[in-house]
């Protein structure tokens, strides 16, 4: 192996999934094998078992899809008012000056520590649910796009006043597209973070969603499905991004090295 | 007409914490006339890109001014264009969208925009690479399209800052073949800024020599070789002799350049 070296297609799809294979086999042999204490942790098939019990009898994919209604619904929230507000702060240097000490603040802020807070003011429905994913990801994201339409290269910029462009064709036909890829891939990161929060969410003061399965199934001491609804998110999150990369990868086939 | 006119300008850069400020150019004066093709030669740090750019609006004189047809300079504008040396197509753009830029913010119409881009595709040799994307380019290539894009604005002055310096010799001999074609073609104002005599010496028509920082006007040489220029010009002895001169200016400015580096 020699350093940044490609490998071959077939190679890299071999050895990612060679990893999931000795990842379950040593889940398998830790708790088949005895080693493990099965009120801790279920074993593979035991998970396997309870997933499927979960789906048919208890009717689970009416929270999966109430968890993912949830995820899009406050990041969908959060790229509507963040992406348009980041352009805004990285295009116009005053804007920046204006919310950026305050965003800075805000983005530490956790988001799990409003919950509380949120349920006064929103009760436990949906708002809140939504407010505590907008919440996590407004701040990171407002900054992440004002850095990426900020590093706008300048040369292009003034290329393109010397052709006759003003301040609003600048923003509109050079920041905008030049910092496009950069805004869709913050935006695939954000959808990241985004089901973290939604399982916080649903954690506390919830009645549906994988979240609320899932501290139910601790009251139980069912690992399985604990496991089982963990397991649900990284699928659904792992499908969510490989379409995000392929739509980014369609919309800018001119950003790829 | 087109003739500009550099009045009295200068630029000192502000010296950053406590540093002393630079002076990048002495207050200087000259002129360009219609049609004239004028080649700015210096060392490199001479302060040659900073005038190019105050021509262009990008940058602002600490003093004096720059008239084009006697009406000030206060920014960039449609009327410069320039190419500069570092690839500056939008990479989301085709060949054609790049040269329609400045025609689009003009809102000129699109048909119009599309004739304007076929003809200056053709004139810089890239027809059948319309539908490319620069990334699909070659330097040379992105630089010949950098041109067509400035040119397609029409505008009254063309200013080229190095714009052949990224690319190899054989490839810079012919983008000094194509240029001079398009302008005795065209017959624009050329403010073009080098630091390769040969290449002064083949395209304009007067030579303007630059001090070592900070920069001043060190001698004007006259290029008075026949046009339109053959590549074979080069081996003449006229060529030889004005290259010779200019050397032994620039030389001596080069050396203390490197001196103040040091």
């Amino acid at each position: 192996m020699r350093p940044l070296v490609p490998v071959s297609p077939a190679a890299r799809v071999g050895l990612g999934v060679a990893f999931f294979v000795v990842f379950f086999a040593a889940w398998g042999v830790a708790t088949l094998g005895g080693y493990v204490n099965p009120t801790f942790l279920a074993d593979p098939l035991t998970m396997l078992r309870a997933g499927w019990r979960l789906l048919v009898v208890h009717g689970f994919y009416e929270d999966i899809a109430i968890t993912i209604w949830r995820v899009f619904g406050g990041f969908a929230l959060a790229a509507a008012v963040g992406v348009p507000l980041g352009i805004l702060m990285g295009a116009y240097k005053g804007i920046e000056a204006f919310f950026e000490p305050f965003i800075s603040f805000a983005r530490y802020l956790p988001a799990s520590g409003f919950i509380p807070l949120l349920i006064l003011w929103a009760g436990i429905g949906e708002l809140e649910k939504l407010l505590v994913i907008f919440i996590g990801s407004f701040f990171q994201l407002v900054l992440m796009v004002a850095v990426t339409v900020g590093s706008t290269r300048r040369d292009l910029v003034e290329a393109a006043y010397t052709l006759g462009a003003r301040a609003g064709g600048v923003v509109r036909r050079v920041l905008l597209p030049s910092s496009a890829p950069t805004i869709a891939e913050s935006l695939r990161l954000v959808l990241g973070w985004a089901w973290t929060y939604v399982i916080v969410a649903e954690l506390i003061g919830a009645s549906t969603g994988i979240g609320h399965m899932i501290t139910d199934s601790q009251a139980l001491l069912d690992t399985g499905q604990i496991i089982f609804g963990i397991v649900v998110i990284g699928v659904i999150g792992l499908i969510s991004d490989y379409l995000f990369k392929t739509l980014n990868q369609r919309l800018f086939p001119w950003s790829l090295a | 007409m087109a003739r500009l006119t550099i009045d009295q300008v200068s630029r000192r850069f502000p010296g950053a914490r406590g540093h002393a400020p630079t002076q990048a150019l002495e207050p200087m004066s000259f002129t360009v006339a219609d049609n004239d093709f004028l080649a700015i030669l210096g060392p490199s740090g001479c302060g040659k890109s900073t005038l190019l750019r105050i021509v262009a609006g990008l940058d602002t004189p600490s003093s004096g001014r720059v008239l084009l047809d006697e009406v000030p300079v206060a920014g960039p504008g449609p009327d410069r264009g320039m190419v500069f040396q570092s690839y500056t197509l939008f990479p989301w753009l085709t060949v054609s969208d790049n040269i329609r830029f400045g025609l689009r913010e003009r809102r000129v119409p699109v048909a119009e925009q599309a004739r304007v881009a076929r003809e200056y595709i053709g004139r810089v040799g890239l027809t059948g690479f319309e539908h490319h994307l620069p990334k699909m380019l070659s330097g040379g290539m992105q630089q010949r399209t950098a041109l067509a894009r400035a040119l397609a604005n029409d505008p009254k002055i063309l200013l080229l800052d190095e714009p052949f310096g990224a690319l190899d010799t054989q490839t810079r001999a012919l983008m000094q073949e194509l240029l001079l074609s398009v302008w005795e073609a065209e017959r624009k104002t050329v403010l073009f800024v080098t630091h390769d005599i040969d290449e002064a010496v083949f395209m304009a028509n007067r030579v303007l020599v630059m001090t070592a920082r900070p920069g001043r006007i060190k001698a004007v040489v006259e290029v008075a070789l026949p046009r339109p220029r053959h590549y074979t010009v080069k081996t003449t002895p006229e060529f030889a002799a004005l290259k010779a001169r200019l050397t032994d200016e620039i030389r001596a400015e080069s050396i203390r350049a490197v001196e103040m580096e040091t």
